[in-house]
């Protein structure tokens, strides 16, 4: 499998405008374990999953996400954003075994 | 190249080993069990008032979700949430919960909204154990909760 982590942001490509609302994506490498796995030796899998999602734009907390193991392996997360104006959409996942990621793409309006 | 491009990559990348599924999955016991759905459903509303704040929902348009009738592949379920809702100061959706009924632990995420998002809108892809009652619902930031749920079947169960 792919390592944990690789976070990524992605945001349009071409400015927007004041006001529009953008998409924005999102996706990190993550087994997203339950907890309630066995591997081929019948040994449970520990649980380690992304509990905690935090979107920042400019520096302002938009929108939370507290996730379970129920979320799929590699989560992808979408959403939208309201332009106001250019600054950094940074996203921070975490993890119940206190893994910390973040990814930061610029929204350029104008 | 632009710094668009740089920082683009493409669909096929972005879906990339998401669908992948351990061998392992069906060892624990997690199977789907076709006969289960019919199992006396989960008394859902102390869940849903934990996560939400009350268990009184009321079924709403507003409300959208595009949750296909049967799944592929039940551990990776797209979930695509609109809410058709104003997004300003003092009449917005504050949270949304998705829950499917059948799950080993029923409640898969509650995201907390702030007017600054404009609308509403997002996807997230979700496990399921077996065939189940999904529900999202929103809550306004008067307390009040919108809901829609929709039953998915599964091909095979998600080890959720």
């Amino acid at each position: 499998m792919a390592d944990i982590g690789e976070p990524k942001v992605k945001v349009p490509s071409a400015p927007a405008k004041a006001g529009d609302i953008v998409q924005i994506k999102t996706l990190i490498n993550h087994p997203m374990e339950s907890g309630m796995r066995k591997d081929d030796k019948g040994e449970v899998i520990p649980a380690h999953f992304i509990e905690e999602v935090t979107v920042e734009y400019d520096g302002k907390t938009v929108l939370k996400g507290k996730w379970t193991a129920a979320i799929s392996k590699n989560p992808f997360f979408s959403f939208s954003l309201k332009a106001s104006k250019t600054g950094p959409v940074k996203v921070s996942w975490k993890d119940n075994k206190g893994g910390n990621f973040t990814a930061s793409a610029d929204l350029t309006v104008g | 190249m632009s710094e668009g491009a740089k920082k683009g990559w493409t669909r096929r990348e972005f879906f990339h080993g998401v669908g992948a599924v351990s061998a392992a999955c069906a060892v624990g016991g997690m199977a789907a069990n076709a006969l289960a759905a019919e199992e006396a459903a989960v008394d859902m509303g102390p869940i849903i008032a934990e996560a939400m704040g009350s268990k009184d929902v009321t079924a709403d348009a507003a409300v959208k979700a595009e949750l296909p009738e049967k799944a592929d592949n039940a551990t990776l379920v797209r979930v695509p949430v609109k809410i058709d809702h104003p997004m300003d100061a003092k009449n917005f959706i504050q949270s949304v919960g998705i829950f499917v009924d059948n799950n080993p632990k029923p409640q898969v995420a509650v995201f907390e909204f702030t007017p600054e998002v404009g609308k509403v809108d997002f996807e997230v892809r979700i496990k399921m154990a077996k065939p189940s009652k999904v529900r999202v619902i929103a809550k306004t930031n008067a307390g009040k909760l919108l809901g829609l749920e929709k039953m998915v079947d599964v091909a095979a169960g998600g080890c959720a």
